[in-house]
């Protein structure tokens, strides 16, 4: 049996990596040959694209915006959601009422939300961010109060019997605990902040990553396009695979 | 009704009952927002007038449809990454970063290629929703207790009746957290997929109206998708509860 946690040389992990890419690349140059040049580029072609818009200034423009954005909506999401979700993991009552509406709410395709949003915030910056926080608050409040609820009762009990301090209790008891599945948690809500920062330029914003990728798809210009979801897709795996490895090591030690 | 529900009921109300006065008020300008009794009302002329049901047929009927094809195709191809480790180590990574990307982007590129019909729509639902359900369906294979399948072993079951008497029920609370996600998921893809692009359907319905400074029936939709939402759900949860009643988890 293989499952994720079995022993395997750093050099197969590469070498299965190597193939995962191998795999994309090559459905990528079939499902080009079956449907022709109107709809996909082939891999190189869009790779080399890529690159060149990276260095372009105007191009830059619009990535630095949205990185502002992104890291905006990200500081916020995150304040937020672990506010909310350590005051409902603490209070059982409040998570029992308040839980059922999160979930209802995650569900619900914000999309649908946009004109509200974008009649309170106005057309710019402030409304992307919302858009973003909307999108990665409710996974990080919801992560974190499971964490704090799933907390070993046992242990906290041990933490009365030694009479540690409230503070020794939350150094030494409630941190590990709930580090690694907040951790999880804030991977999580990085993903779909930047899904929700991305939504929000596509639709209220004269600027960014997302506004350009609308602008193509109304254009057609389908190199655009498979050039921003590339760069989108590198970064975003980037990122998440870093924060996936950290997220493994830290739930391994607990 | 339990204590915790009725402070829920009570809360909400009291959320649409502040923002109705708010509205009534002034204080939040109606061409920013209507008050909610008068989101109600315009759901209610729409409804009566037709356009409701037939906005509401084209979304549901892909939702419907991506769903089910989540469903069918994300078990089937978990069991199937669970037989074969190899593979699966390899698509791990895949996996597990699945939704750090932006799939709406991919939307336009269905439309070049199937045309502008519902397969786009559903299958921007679907692409959107059959990881949650593979990732769950491998999840509880991986949690099956051990005993159960050397008992299995041990009692010479064939396999396929392993699979009725053993795996399928003891998979059954994860196989509910994927269905669950699947159908917000494909929700959201069919519904975002429609405010992008199409001619149907309840997100083209909502940004038509927001293009054309028609709040009323914004709103109306707005509120309807709401309760549609909360709908689903509390569908959803009750037949889990339903099925996995007389479980200890």
């Amino acid at each position: 049996m293989s499952v994720p946690g079995t022993r395997q040389t750093r050099l197969s992990r590469y070498f299965d990596f190597v193939i995962l890419i191998a795999v994309i690349l090559a459905a990528w140059q079939v499902l080009y040959v079956m449907v022709g040049t109107a709809a996909l580029t082939p891999p190189t072609a869009t790779l080399t694209y890529a690159l060149t818009l990276l260095v372009e200034p105007d191009f830059q423009v619009h990535m630095r915006a949205s990185l502002e954005a992104f890291y905006q909506a990200l500081l916020i999401a995150y304040a937020l959601g672990l506010m909310l979700g350590l005051a409902l993991g603490f209070y059982r009552f409040a998570s029992e009422v308040i839980e059922p509406l999160l979930s209802a709410l995650y569900s619900l395709p914000k999309l649908t939300l946009y004109p509200i949003i974008l009649l309170t915030f106005g057309l710019g910056t402030s409304a992307k961010v919302a858009f973003g926080v909307i999108h990665g608050l409710i996974p990080v409040a919801l992560f974190c109060m499971n964490a704090v609820q799933t907390i070993n009762p046992s242990h906290l009990r041990t933490a009365r019997a030694l009479r540690l301090s409230s503070f020794e209790t939350i150094r030494t008891i409630v941190t590990p605990a709930i580090v690694p599945e907040i951790f999880t948690g804030l991977r999580v809500g990085f993903s779909l902040t930047l899904l929700g920062v991305l939504t929000g330029e596509m639709f209220a914003s004269q600027r960014g990553l997302g506004f350009l990728l609308i602008n193509a798809i109304n254009m057609n210009d389908v190199k655009l396009i498979m050039a921003l979801i590339l760069i989108l897709f590198f970064f975003a795996t980037c990122v998440n695979g870093i924060m996936l490895v950290i997220d493994k090591k830290l739930h391994q030690r607990s | 009704m339990k204590p915790a529900t009725r402070v829920r009921v009570l809360i909400v109300l009291a959320f649409f009952l502040l923002l109705e006065a708010l509205c009534r008020t002034d204080v939040i300008n109606n061409m920013t927002m209507i008050p909610p009794s008068q989101m109600l009302v315009a759901l209610w002329k729409m409804a009566w007038s037709g356009r409701l049901w037939k906005e509401f047929v084209s979304s549901i009927r892909n939702v419907a449809m991506s769903f089910f094809l989540a469903v069918l195709f994300g078990t089937l191809s978990g069991a199937l990454l669970h037989q074969m480790p190899r593979v699966r180590r390899v698509f791990d990574p895949l996996l597990a970063s699945y939704y750090s990307v932006p799939f709406f982007a991919l939307y336009p590129l269905f439309v070049v290629i199937f045309g502008l019909n519902d397969w786009p729509l559903i299958l921007l639902g679907l692409v959107f929703s059959i990881v949650a359900v593979i990732v769950s369906t491998l999840n509880g294979i991986d949690r099956i207790p051990r005993v159960l399948l050397r008992t299995s072993r041990s009692f010479r079951m064939k396999r396929s009746s392993t699979l009725t008497l053993i795996i399928l029920p003891a998979i059954v609370p994860q196989l509910f957290t994927g269905m669950k996600l699947a159908l917000a998921y494909s929700f959201i893809g069919v519904l975002a997929g429609e405010f992008i692009l199409a001619s149907t359907g309840i997100g083209h319905g909502i940004s038509f109206a927001y293009d054309s400074f028609d709040n009323e029936t914004m709103y109306g939709l707005i509120a309807f998708t709401l309760i549609l939402v909360t709908l689903m759900n509390m569908g959803l949860l009750s037949l889990e509860r339903y099925f996995l009643k007389g479980r200890s988890r």
